[in-house]
């Protein structure tokens, strides 16, 4: 008997060189300026999160998305402020790409009060309703079912709003998956589906439990949709993907599926050091790095190491000051744990 | 005042929130064009049209995601899943994600939607098609369970699930479609979490839901006779629990039977046989007895159908061999 995958011995999957066109993408250098501000909080932000996890200041568990900054930094730079996101468990970027303040956001995760969510969601269910952060979800795959119900609500309503919902390769293996893709595409929601392919599920390769190359992209020929792959560690290219996308649900053509390729610099939680990813594997990618190479893109472009300098300075400013706010936070009061189950505020399933 | 019957009742409360808020939108399977598959959303389609009364795929988590996202963006969605027994497949919607959204983001969120699905046995349709889960939704915080009687608590409670802010699982009970009940003219609204005192006696308090009702009340007209006189309140609601009629009941009767569809382990007799242990120990002059269907799947045949799920006849007999009548 032959038996089709050994564990841990897959191949290493290695980045595939830059789009040496992409430099002459028609973004506005403003645009690009943004992208690569937000590039460079959510870097520097998930560092800070992960110094403060090795201070055990940070309980549970987290997710980071070292390496992955592209997508979130392409996609929310693509969204219209009222425009609704739909962020998984590995979701501070996402949710910091929405221009939800750091502060809150690294409070949330130390558990005080002065916390997004008071203590009450921690990192894997950040939400921002007021900048259309409508929640981060754990269990996978379900927010991309909850997201055709925003779509069709704005749909319903008639706005023009739309929804962007992220999701990991691992979600594509999963039935909400299959059922919110169909569900999309029968009633033309005016949704954008973004798979982050970091190649690994949680510590098992993708490929080894696919049936397909493309988790995500070879899957939508099956609902009706194009088959889109984009580079995910080259922000213009998930920028220029997501604004097609975007505007293709505004004007009512429907959903999207975008597959974009990267790589998690890190394991999968902070429980997880990586060790099940072939040899060369990590520093090929680490090489792909998307923030040095958008760095480099810009220097092309004519913007001065000095300009740079300035924005990496800046952010770790406000990153300074969002740890100074969140350990600054009391913990929650006691008494908070029993409020918010009900509308009234209250916790009482009796009269 | 109309006669309606149960299932006719269902589309005449759906019917009567769509006329009044325009944000109020049904879907579910067949629901729209074949008009439910029990007939209970007949009519629908052709008054409101299909942006408002839409067939769905067999995609049950798709059905009540997009039910919580349009909650969640200001409109208020009714859902239907088909039986009740299929929430076993969209558990993560209702469980993790619609009960937990609010709590989870601090009150930023809110989910006024309800589900509604045919619940219970009597129709012969075997283990899959025949379950009472409304136990399963008791034990999630963050959801409200409602299971109506008759016609008209269809309407009212209906009305007042809709127009709540929370969500709310609606139990359609199968074997009471055909059943028939005056409904009051114009605007009906009820209010969630009241049971109703539906026979009074002095002798016993018989807590029931849904098709449970119908038999503790026949039971309750044949203990009459047998000179016992018991009180038999109709729960209606799980959540919120109307505590406080069944404890002011047993604190004049002494003596608390619950009547239960659910299978024994875990039904919602026992959180109400041990609030009453807990709360109003010293009136009672008996234990608190259930009547449950026994911890069994639920067969097929009519024959063994018939016999797990509480009958008048074992109703009678349980409260009689109690209060030694």
């Amino acid at each position: 008997m032959q038996i089709p995958h050994e564990y841990g011995a897959h191949e290493a999957r290695l980045p595939e060189p830059v789009d040496p066109n992409m430099i002459n993408a028609p973004i506005p250098l403003g645009t690009r300026l943004d992208l690569y501000r937000l590039q460079q909080q959510m870097r520097q932000f998930e560092k800070r999160a992960y110094d403060l996890f090795l201070q055990n200041l940070v309980k549970g568990t987290s997710h980071l998305s070292i390496g992955m900054e592209a997508i979130a930094a392409g996609v929310g730079q693509a969204m219209r402020a009222d425009d609704y996101t739909f962020a998984t468990y590995r979701g501070h970027a996402h949710t910091l790409a929405r221009g939800v303040p750091m502060g809150p956001v690294l409070a949330e995760l130390l558990g005080r009060s002065n916390g997004l969510l008071a203590g009450k969601g921690g990192s894997m269910h950040l939400t921002s309703v007021e900048r259309g952060v409508m929640g981060s979800y754990a269990i996978i795959g379900a927010q991309l079912c909850i997201a055709c119900g925003s779509a069709w609500s704005a749909q319903f309503r008639g706005t023009d709003q739309i929804t962007v919902a992220f999701m990991g390769d691992g979600a594509t293996n999963i039935g909400a998956f299959h059922e919110a893709l169909n569900f999309a595409a029968v009633f033309r929601l005016p949704v954008v589906f973004v798979c982050e392919n970091n190649l690994y599920m949680e510590y098992t390769s993708i490929f080894d439990v696919t049936a397909v190359e493309h988790p995500a992209a070879d899957r939508a020929s099956a609902y009706g949709l194009d088959r889109i792959v984009v580079d995910g560690n080259d922000a213009d290219a998930v920028y220029m993907a997501a604004s097609s996308a975007i505007s293709k649900a505004r004007q009512g053509g429907g959903p999207s599926l975008i597959e974009a390729t990267t790589y998690r610099h890190g394991g999968h939680s902070r429980a997880d050091p990586g060790k099940y990813r072939p040899d060369g594997e990590v520093a090929a990618w680490l090489d792909r790095d998307p923030i040095p190479m958008y760095h480099q893109r810009l220097l092309t472009l004519g913007v001065s190491e000095a300009d740079l300098d300035q924005v990496q300075r800046d952010v770790a400013d406000e990153v300074e000051a969002a740890t100074v706010f969140a350990k600054g936070g009391a913990p929650p009061q006691a008494d908070t744990a029993l409020t918010d189950v009900w509308a009234d505020g209250g916790s009482s399933w009796r009269n | 005042m109309a006669e309606l019957t149960y299932r006719e009742a269902i589309a005449y409360g759906i019917a009567q929130e769509l006329r009044r808020d325009p944000t109020v939108f049904i879907f579910g399977e067949d629901i729209a064009g074949a008009g439910g598959v029990f007939k209970s959303t007949v009519g629908l389609l052709e008054e409101f049209g299909p942006k408002r009364v839409i067939d769905t795929p067999i995609s049950e988590q798709a059905i009540l995601g997009a039910a919580m996202g349009a909650a969640m963006t200001g409109l208020r969605p009714i859902a239907e899943i088909m039986f009740s027994d299929f929430l076993a497949v969209c558990w993560d919607m209702v469980v993790n994600e619609i009960a937990k959204i609010r709590y989870m983001t601090n009150g930023q969120v809110s989910v006024p939607l309800v589900i509604r699905t045919g619940n219970g046995g009597g129709s012969r349709f075997g283990a899959q098609h025949s379950q009472s889960v409304e136990n399963w939704a008791m034990a999630v915080p963050g959801l409200k369970v409602v299971a109506p009687s008759t016609p008209a608590d269809v309407v009212g409670l209906l009305a007042a699930s809709v127009r709540d802010d929370n969500p709310v699982l609606f139990f359609e009970h199968k074997s009471l479609f055909a059943t028939k009940g005056e409904v009051p003219s114009g605007e009906l609204v009820d209010t969630l979490g009241t049971a109703k005192v539906v026979r009074h006696g002095k002798d016993c308090t018989i807590v029931a839901l849904a098709l449970m009702v119908p038999r503790a009340i026949a039971a309750a007209e044949v203990l009459a006779g047998r000179g016992i006189e018991a009180t038999v309140i109709d729960l209606r609601c799980l959540v919120p629990l109307d505590t406080q009629t069944i404890l002011s009941s047993v604190s004049e009767t002494g003596h608390l039977f619950t009547v239960e569809e659910n299978p024994r382990l875990c039904g919602w007799g026992a959180e109400v046989v041990s609030i009453v242990a807990e709360e109003c120990f010293w009136a009672l002059d008996g234990p608190s007895i259930r009547i449950t269907t026994p911890h069994v799947p639920l067969p097929s045949a009519d024959v063994l159908e018939d016999a797990v799920i509480p009958s008048v006849e074992r109703i009678v007999n349980v409260v009689a061999k109690s209060l030694d009548a």
